[in-house]
């Protein structure tokens, strides 16, 4: 049975519509994020979970109980925001103590708890520290405990690294996942960065406009996206215009070049579809003056980008496409500037979707 | 590296000095002048014995320590809840608040008594209204300005807005997020507010001799223009004072930074957060 439920949340901002209905449950324990860029309608109904901000309509139920009109400081969820959140006046212990002291346990058991977390989050050594002692990364993970340490019904964690450096960033949202697993905790994760939602996730709601694009596991969001936007926000994607050409066999046209995609079965010949291709998909071939075999795109790498392991070329087709593609560095040497290549992609690889 | 001053720097750095220190140092002299007897104390020791220079000072202070009172219960949520809810509300209270440099101290004063007396039933009038303490109420007005400016500027320096949710989110009510949270950590500006309140109330001469009361000002001025040595004795006395009130927020306020900076050690799991009616008592 579904722990937390989003049920019709609708929330206007004068003319602009920041939620417009939407609607999600969590079973006790998942992890979602809500994943979209700024404006999408994540923070709001982040804050609407929380309670501070009201829904213009819907409700928010935890554990079957309908928490919509509920004051935040009476709903039993921790929080973690984007920065500046610790009580500057408090060491980090009695940070994590307030959310214990507001609920009138008993010292000791308080010090034993703020302790525990404090230990999970790797700060035993930090206890007396004000929170302008503290790195960045460890003031997030004070929080972390601090939102934890009530034993809250569900965590919410606002961008909770976005203030931080992309090495600290990578390891405290391990960090968080593995604190939320191991804790066992129903949270919500919101963010506009794409790799820490699908890193960290049980599943991903994509948001755009107030609304939700796709609601899936992060291999799903990724492998396979079920609309335009969440195509174009999720990695990085090749998209080209192109034309049923034959629907039994499955082929299409790309602006001349007939090549094989499974995904076109069973579509009438001449459909305008857009055909969706991961860089990583796809694979090159020197095409030295011989003519090309059929089924690829030839054309002219234009650019090449080393990224570490892999190499990232862009790729100029004769019919007009322009494609990226993304290959092991050690292999990208013989790809160079101006060199001539047939594109291909496994038949199975490539998604379409309507235009 | 060290950067040397440049002379155009200490030349006007020296005449900045000497326009505040001279007028002081001739009134100490002065002050100390017996006519042909030389140098000495009497001036003092006559202002020192004189019962008026005690009652009208310890008026002054409570008069002070009053409007610091009032001015703070009323100020101190007022910019918080501006800030917190009201953000669209900003410019238009500071713009009230500049109202006090506007209207002239008879208007102020004129204004508030007939505006009390239009409603106060009469035990309120006896009580409140037709005695000296109904100088509190134009004191609050006047230093609006200052303490508003003040805590706004305390406030601005930190994410009130996130830690009044973080608080919340922790289960606190309304007033412990103020008094626990909030309130700590505008410490030096509800310090800061509080001087300047209680300076400009020792300091104010006009209201309270249009309302002819003989508050400390008052009673310098009426010395002043009677005798001339005790006169300036009470001048270094009245600086003096200033400068003591200042330094008693001072220490005040230190006393809290180096508790946060440094905080003793198995502290850790005691509060820190003074009581907000501490703070706003030893002032």
């Amino acid at each position: 049975m579904a722990y937390l439920e989003m049920q019709e949340l609708r929330k206007v901002f004068g003319t602009y519509t920041a939620l417009g209905g939407v609607s999600i449950s969590l079973e006790e324990g998942e992890f979602l994020s809500f994943l979209g860029p700024s404006g999408c309608g994540k923070t709001t109904a982040l804050r609407i979970i929380a309670g501070f901000l009201q829904p213009d309509s819907g409700r928010v139920v935890i554990g079957g109980e309908d928490v919509t009109t509920r004051a935040p400081n009476r709903r039993d969820i921790g929080m973690v925001f984007q920065a500046y959140s610790l009580f500057p006046n408090m060491t980090a212990a009695q940070n994590v103590a307030f959310g214990l002291k507001v609920r009138k346990w008993p010292s000791a058991k308080r010090d034993a708890r703020v302790s525990e977390l404090l230990e999970i989050v790797g700060l035993s050594h930090a206890v007396d520290r004000y929170p302008h002692q503290l790195s960045g990364g460890m003031q997030q993970r004070v929080a972390l405990a601090r939102a934890l340490a009530i034993e809250p019904r569900v965590l919410l964690l606002d961008e909770p690294l976005s203030a931080l450096d992309a090495l600290v960033r990578v390891q405290l949202r391990d960090e968080i996942r593995r604190v939320q697993s191991q804790l066992g905790i129903t949270t919500v994760y919101v963010t506009h960065d794409q790799e820490e939602a699908l890193s960290v996730s049980d599943r991903v709601a994509v948001m755009y406009a107030g609304g939700i694009e796709q609601l899936g596991t992060p291999a799903e969001i990724y492998g396979a996206p079920s609309t335009r936007f969440v195509a174009e926000f999720i990695g990085t994607m090749n998209r080209l215009e192109s034309r049923v050409a034959d629907g039994d066999s499955g082929a299409v046209d790309i602006n001349g070049s007939i090549v094989p995609v499974d995904a076109v079965r069973g579509r009438p010949a001449g459909q305008e579809v857009l055909l969706l291709l991961r860089p990583e998909a796809i694979t090159l071939e020197h095409l030295n003056g011989k003519p090309p075999e059929p089924g690829g795109l030839s054309g002219e790498v234009t650019a090449q980008s080393f990224l570490g392991a892999i190499t990232r070329l862009k790729i100029a087709a004769e019919n007009g496409s322009e494609l990226i593609a993304n290959v092991p560095s050690t292999g990208a040497q013989a790809f160079s500037v101006n060199q001539r290549v047939v594109v291909r992609f496994p038949s199975d690889s490539a998604r379409v979707l309507d235009v | 590296m060290k950067r040397r001053m440049p002379i155009s720097g200490v030349v006007v750095l020296l005449i900045g000095a000497l326009y505040f220190i001279v007028p002081i140092a001739c009134t100490i002299k002065f002050s100390v002048e017996q006519g042909h007897q030389g140098f000495g104390f009497d001036a003092y020791r006559q202002i020192l014995n004189d019962p008026t220079f005690r009652d009208t000072l310890w008026f002054s202070v409570q008069l002070a320590l009053e409007t610091t009172i009032v001015t703070m219960v009323l100020m101190v949520p007022t910019v918080y809840w501006v800030h917190l809810r009201l953000p669209k509300a900003r410019p238009w209270v500071e713009s009230v608040t500049i109202l006090p440099f506007v209207i002239p101290p008879i208007v102020l004063v004129v204004g508030l008594f007939d505006f009390f007396k239009s409603f106060s039933p009469d035990w309120v009038l006896e009580n409140f209204v037709f005695t000296p303490k109904f100088l509190v109420t134009a004191y609050v007005v006047l230093a609006l300005p200052f303490v508003y400016r003040a805590l706004d500027a305390g406030v601005r320096a930190v994410d009130i807005q996130t830690l009044t949710e973080a608080a919340q989110s922790l289960g606190a009510s309304r007033s412990r997020t103020l008094f626990r949270v909030i309130l700590p950590n505008l410490r030096e500006a509800v310090l800061a507010a509080c001087l300047l309140t209680f300076v400009i109330v020792l300091g104010e001469f006009t209201i309270a001799s249009i309302a002819l009361y003989q508050t400390f000002p008052v009673y310098i001025t009426t010395i002043g223009s009677a005798e001339a040595f005790p006169a300036a004795a009470l001048t270094v006395i009245a600086v003096g004072l200033t400068f003591l009130a200042a330094a008693v927020f001072l220490v005040i306020g230190r006393m809290g930074m180096r508790q946060r900076r440094r905080p003793p050690i198995g502290a850790a799991m005691t509060s820190v957060a003074p009581a907000a009616g501490a703070t706003l008592g030893e002032a």
